[in-house]
């Protein structure tokens, strides 16, 4: 035997936790968590409702059942928005002013993204040239390895 | 109070005060880690409530791959290690959510703790709830059990074309700068 009431005094905390963490984070992910929160007492709710007994076609449960199947679903939309969203801007704060911009001289947007681009290019041709110097040398010698050619200059 | 009545408190207390920690935490990795130790014991408590093919398929879906996906999400934005103040309001929004929040607990709890005070269920004796969800399921719910699998397609095909878009810009070498940016992100 069980009081009911008790399921009932954990659905409005657990309401009341969701609504806090909606409005007091400005990460998007976090917030997404307030949202898992509100849908869980919804649920606990809808289990608690489908106890009683004389409840009809088991609405209870089997509602539950399709809330966590909604809540996956948004969940990986959300979650593919929010990765696009870091893609575009770099960040996840839902406080920040969005760019609605679409010009290619914005110091903030692109303007950073060529020159970490042209920050992580340059390296890379230098060691791409150093590369094919010793692929020459290998060939030089002929079918050797790599790592027995290096080991050779090594004791050269 | 029975012995369910005990368990349940006992259950719903860390419920409750994880899902306060996961809202209220200031390193982002521990606020997804406090939720799956809240979803966790709410399939303790459906366990209690005697649902125990909902409890499960809690454990499955939310704390199996909901949870692990937030997760995921974190890494790929980058989330900081160790307690970051950025994640967080200005401290007179967060009290002003705090107070809509207790307002809605207040509410919630106003209409509920009537409604349910008094209302006991017997649970111990043994019933067959999973045969019986199982027929409701598969007997009068089936369309809407059929749609859903429809809406879980259309979400999976939804979340890959949006994670897939291209943010087209008018000038082509900033096109061609994004473009290299993400083959070099990959």
């Amino acid at each position: 035997m069980i009081h009911l009431a008790l399921p009932g005094a954990l659905v409005a905390l657990l309401a009341g936790i969701g609504v806090y963490g909606v409005l007091a984070r400005r990460n998007a992910v976090l917030v997404l968590i307030g949202v898992e929160l509100i849908l869980n007492a919804a649920n606990l709710l809808l289990v608690t409702a489908g106890s009683r007994p004389g409840a009809p076609f088991s609405a209870g449960p089997v509602l539950t059942l399709f809330v966590i199947t909604i809540a996956a679903a948004e969940i990986t939309v959300a979650l593919a928005i929010i990765l696009v969203l870091f893609r575009r801007a770099g960040h996840i704060d839902l406080t920040a002013v969005p760019d609605l911009t679409d010009d290619p001289d914005d110091p903030d947007d692109p303007g950073d993204l060529d020159d970490e681009v042209e920050s992580w290019g340059t390296p890379d041709g230098a060691d791409d040239g150093t590369d094919d110097g010793t692929d020459e040398a290998d060939d030089a010698d002929g079918t050797a390895a790599p790592t027995a050619a290096r080991s050779g200059e090594g004791a050269a | 109070m029975t012995t369910r009545d005990i368990v349940f408190v006992a259950v719903g207390v860390v419920t409750a005060l994880s899902a306060l920690l996961s809202v209220t935490t200031k390193h982002v990795v521990h606020a997804a880690l406090w939720l799956l130790v809240s979803l966790g014991s709410l399939a303790g408590a459906y366990l209690v409530l005697g649902q125990e093919l909902v409890g499960l398929v809690q454990l499955l879906v939310y704390v199996g791959a909901i949870v692990v996906l937030v997760l995921f999400a974190l890494m790929l934005t980058r989330a900081p290690i160790g307690p970051h103040a950025e994640i967080d309001t200005p401290w007179w929004q967060r009290a002003a959510g705090a107070v809509l929040g207790a307002a809605t607990t207040a509410l919630l709890a106003s209409l509920l703790l009537p409604l349910l005070s008094g209302a006991t269920v017997d649970l111990d004796a043994p019933a067959a709830t999973t045969p019986r969800i199982a027929q409701a399921v598969f007997g009068t719910w089936v369309w809407p059990f059929e749609l859903l699998s429809v809406l879980l397609l259309v979400a999976l095909v939804g979340a890959f074309a949006v994670s897939r878009l291209v943010l087209h810009r008018e000038d082509p070498a900033a096109d061609g700068a994004v473009r290299r940016a993400e083959g070099v992100r990959r």
